[in-house]
């Protein structure tokens, strides 16, 4: 009936997962009782969980990735205090707690933490800077992030009912077969790995489609925001890559409930087929990460040196030339896997040639401030941060991209210093400094400068407080992913190490401080204007937060930073608003249609990591029928007549063009 | 634990003086400007004293790891030379343009420059042409399969990996030991590899280049040590729950001693032949060393060729509602893998 589910599912008698469980469930409870309480049911399900407006959908990426983002914190405290407590001993996780530890973290962290992040920033603002009010398709957008939110609640149960996998965040066959993984965390894994990505790859046809078809009048391909141009590489790339994901892991799939042998030693099967096709996927995904935030950081560099962005064209050339060549690479994660010289010396050559369209960007960058008036705000400070330290991660990158020095550095803790270099200053140092930026046009109210700038300055030292020192290990030879250490040479780094981790804790507390400070102090910290940073783009234009609508007239696009001659046209005297005439605006309508299929994808994922097929059918009964409903709905669009367009468009945008003019007059 | 015996040479730039390259093309391998390469040698070799240089990549003991460091520290100079003062620029600019310097000149009409562009897409690539030159040759020099040039006959040495430990055969010798390997210093050693179950990583930090172990497949290595001493040798790719205890010796001996260990060795009991694999192969973590007296010939072949079928993985050693196996804190379902007659320890470390 319940397959392989049982009552030994749950693991009593390990205190850790279960105190941790414990926690997690009675912080829920405690939540949902808080929203009923206060009676904002009516609320969550009208404005944010059946909202298919872009802006929505792209804050809630924001706070899954959030969430996900402490628990995988968590699980790296977890892995250096082990690592700290186990040196000649067995530490308090014995290896099979241990493996899932970080199995999960990798997995969080790429899948559940950078990814949503970085897609919720695009989801909020590319339409915004395109100039457009929404998505392509808002309704996929909808269930894709609901697909998401299903994989991370997946991975979040296997703490609970089971385990996760031990294989580490790419699961090597024939580790991750069968035969040497019987239990469900591989299933685990891969059910959550699979219904998300579904949801990645919806997310990126969406937004390649909006971007490619849907911008603002006038606005050309060589008029886009620099963060438009990667997002559509970073989609691009998602749109070539995930199906490679996909598939890789409906072949160990296959391979595990039907017996298949696409990976496993016996009957012909490859492991290195594995090995490189996770790869064709995997190092694409780097980039797809990464580039969001490449120009999340392009923005702001111009933006806080009040210049427009060095060499755009060669900024434009810079992402497609990495997005070509980042799929040309993927060798280079197992040069040691014995291939001849000439194959290592190719992909050892492409690799490394990535960095000339790394090294263009940086370069651009920094002639972006040259002549200008860099104010070092927050997301300035975090570009900053950024810029230096990402220049060494990469710098160790296309070290390890030599393969004689690949020979003696790779899967050592030196790897795990360079990609942990290269994501935490790429990506999350992105995903912060694109936070802070955009979070007073989704809010109307700005962060705390002051807990903002301590988040950061804590957490760039904790960062390298943690990372240089296994650096050096990694020099001195120890591998990764030790439940124990024997080697005393390697001790006074593991030490420093988990001292480092104690500092991004408190950069952490910083980070929430903040958050929750500024949403108590929302009335003081209000910004009407909708352009609190002196902004150059179409997002800017808009009364913060954006009205459902985003723009009450389509904007006329006739150069690449639209909103900056907008206000130089005031200076000079012209009133912005030309159009006073106001339409009705045909809106999609709300649907719990990506919540319902998520419910279901849940029940169909769950049923099927535990074997109970019955149920597993029933769920996809549920999607289906679920598919119908919304095919057959009679009414896909809402109106917003004319005379509510102009009243919203008015009342918001009184405050912002009186400021507009005075704050033109001083300038 | 003490790793490297040997503590002589201990910074990274007497290593890079270190001319003991059999393999004639490295010795001349300066491509990068001695003085930058020193310089960072030096800089790394501050992190190398910090901890007396005990064993790492910084203190290679063979011609191998030494070619190998010579590459990574020539890479790492050719990119310092762009990287120092690209980020000291950076800096400097961010500072020089702060908003509240009215000294600087704002000039926001500066976006493009032909020139620069020429700069900003010419310094990258040249330094990767470069680069290129360094990838190029080194992966060519260094190729795990090619055999080190001696004058010395080299030593084989078949190693398998297996949940969780490591077998060394000598073919020729037809003896093995589990995670110890005893090789003859100043003679070339050449590995092929496989592995009994999952993929693996054959790595001894200090003698270089490691290599992927994987079922059903042979890989080869050449490694070599210059100097007598016991150097820690690990698994570098992990491999399931027994993965942090699968590390080994490796005790090089002088020459004229290797013949002496050998027959030590042959003297011993312990057959390894099928039956004695089998039981070997079975999942079991933090074996201590073990030697055979005689190994079956042939064996290593029936592995690659899986005539000796893949490890079982965990399924045959616990109950199927058991979540998992603790090497450590529950050794008996796994601690009696080790094949029953065995020459322990201690006999050896009495010659």
């Amino acid at each position: 009936m319940l397959g392989k589910l049982d009552w030994s599912a749950i693991p009593f008698d390990q205190p850790i997962p279960l105190g941790a469980a414990l926690i997690v469930f009675i912080a829920g409870l405690g939540v949902l009782g808080w929203i009923t309480v206060k009676g904002y049911w009516p609320y969550l399900w009208h404005d944010w969980i059946t909202s298919v407006d872009h802006k929505r959908i792209g804050v809630m990426y924001i706070v899954l990735a959030m969430l996900m983002l402490l628990r995988g914190f968590v699980d790296a405290i977890m892995m250096r205090t082990q690592q700290l407590l186990a040196i000649h001993g067995p530490g308090y996780l014995p290896p099979e707690h241990f493996d899932q530890i970080f199995s999960a973290h990798g997995t969080i962290m790429i899948f559940f933490a950078s990814m949503p992040f970085m897609i919720g920033l695009m989801n909020f603002v590319v339409p915004l800077q395109l100039g457009i009010r929404d998505v392509a398709f808002p309704t996929l957008n909808s269930v894709s992030f609901w697909l998401t939110a299903t994989g991370a609640l997946l991975v979040n149960i296997s703490l609970v009912v089971g385990e996760f996998a031990r294989t580490g965040w790419l699961p090597y066959a024939p580790l991750s077969e069968l035969a040497y993984s019987p239990g469900v965390g591989v299933d685990y894994y891969l059910w959550a790995i699979q219904i998300s990505g579904v949801g990645t790859l919806l997310t990126g046809v969406n937004l390649v489609t909006t971007i490619l078809k849907m911008r603002a009048p006038g606005m050309g391909y060589l008029r886009m925001p620099m963060f438009c141009w990667t997002s559509l590489a970073s989609n691009l790339l998602i749109v070539a890559a995930f199906p490679i994901l996909t598939a890789t892991l409906a072949m160990l799939t296959l391979d595990r409930y039907l017996g298949f042998h696409f990976f496993t030693n016996e009957a012909g099967g490859n492991q290195m087929m594995f090995v490189n096709l996770i790869w064709a996927w995997g190092h694409p995904e780097v980039y797809i990460l990464v580039l969001p935030a490449f120009g999340v950081f392009s923005e702001i560099f111009s933006t806080f040196s009040s210049k427009p962005l060095f060499g755009y064209r060669s900024m434009v050339a810079a992402t497609m030339f990495i997005c070509l060549v980042s799929f040309m690479v993927w060798l280079h994660h197992f040069f040691t896997m014995g291939a001849g010289a000439n194959v290592n010396t190719a992909f050892g050559i492409a690799t490394s040639v990535i960095a000339v369209g790394t090294g263009v960007k940086i370069y651009n960058w920094l002639f972006t401030m040259y002549g200008g008036r860099v104010r070092f705000e927050t997301p300035m400070l975090w570009a900053l941060g950024f810029v230096t330290t990402f220049t060494i991660g990469g710098m160790t990158g296309v070290l390890l991209a030599v393969p004689p020095a690949d020979y003696v550095l790779h899967n050592s803790l030196f790897l795990v210093a360079h990609f942990h270099n290269v994501i935490i200053s790429g990506v999350l140092f992105g995903a912060f400094a694109g936070f802070t930026f955009w979070f007073p046009k989704a809010f109307g109210f700005r962060l705390y400068e002051g807990w903002g700038k301590a988040a950061f300055w804590l957490t760039l030292l904790g960062f390298i407080l943690v990372f240089a020192p296994l650096y050096a290990v990694g020099l001195e030879g120890m591998t990764r992913r030790l439940q124990h250490i024997e080697v005393d040479a390697w001790v006074p780094w593991i030490v420093i190490a988990a001292s480092g981790i104690a500092v991004m804790l408190v950069g952490a507390a910083c980070q929430i401080a903040q958050l929750f400070l500024s949403i108590r102090d929302r009335d003081q910290l209000r910004d009407d204007t909708g352009d609190p940073w002196d902004g150059r783009s179409l997002e800017w234009s808009t009364p913060s937060p954006p009205p459902p609508f985003n723009f009450a007239h389509q904007p006329h696009v006739e150069n690449e930073e639209p909103y900056w001659s907008m206000k130089q046209r005031v200076i000079d005297g012209q009133d912005p608003r030309t159009d006073r005439h106001y339409e009705p605006i045909d809106m999609p309508k709300n649907t719990p249609t990506g919540f319902v299929t998520a419910f279901f994808a849940t029940v169909i994922g769950f049923a099927l990591i535990w074997h109970i097929w019955w149920l597993s059918i029933l769920g996809f009964l549920g999607a289906y029928a679920t598919f119908v409903v919304f095919a057959w709905r009679d009414q896909a669009e809402i109106v917003i007549p004319a005379e509510e367009v102009e009243r919203i468009d008015c009342d918001r945008t009184a405050a912002q063009m009186a400021w507009l003019r005075r704050g033109e007059q001083v300038r | 634990m003490r790793i490297g015996d040997r503590q002589g040479a201990n910074t990274a730039s007497c290593m890079l003086g270190k001319g003991k390259v059999e393999r004639g093309a490295l010795q001349r391998s300066n491509y990068a400007a001695p003085v930058v390469a020193r310089a960072a040698a030096t800089l790394f070799a501050v992190a190398a004293v910090l901890t007396g240089c005990s064993g790492g990549v910084f203190d290679p003991q063979g011609p191998i790891a030494a070619g190998n460091t010579k590459i990574l520290l020539n890479s790492l100079a050719v990119m310092l030379v762009i990287v120092i003062p690209t980020l000291v620029a950076l800096l400097l600019i961010a500072w020089k343009y702060r908003a509240t310097n009215s000294q600087a000149r704002y000039d926001p009409e500066f976006v493009y420059s032909g020139r620069i562009e020429l700069i900003v897409w010419g310094i990258p690539t040249l330094t990767i042409l470069f680069l290129g030159g360094l990838i190029y040759y080194g992966s060519q020099r260094l190729d795990p399969r090619m055999p080190i040039i001696s004058d010395k006959p080299q030593l084989n040495v078949q190693v398998v990996a297996l949940d969780w430990k490591w077998l060394f055969i000598y073919p020729d010798q037809q003896v093995a030991t589990v995670n110890k390997l005893v090789i003859p210093a100043g003679v070339p050693v050449h590995f092929t590899l496989t592995s009994a179950s999952v993929m693996n990583a054959f790595f001894v930090p200090q003698l270089g280049s490691m290599i992927y172990v994987m079922n059903g497949m042979q890989t080869d290595l050449h490694l070599q040590a210059d100097h007598a001493g016991t150097y820690y040798g690990q698994s570098a790719h992990f491999s399931g729950d027994g993965f942090s205890d699968m590390h080994f010796q490796v005790h090089a001996i002088p020459a004229q001693e290797f013949g002496a260990f050998l027959s030590g060795l042959k003297a011993g009991t312990g057959v390894l032949n099928a039956d004695a694999y089998l039981k070997l192969a079975q999942q079991g973590s933090d074996v201590s060393a073990a030697t055979f007296g005689h190994a079956q010939s042939g064996l290593f072949d029936a592995i690659v060729h899986q005539a000796l079928p893949p490890g079982l993985g965990p399924t045959r050693n616990k109950s199927v509602s058991e979540p998992g196996i603790r090497p450590k804190a529950n050794p008996s379902p796994t601690g009696s893998a080790n094949p029953a007659p065995q020459h322990r320890e201690e006999a050896h470390d009495a010659r």
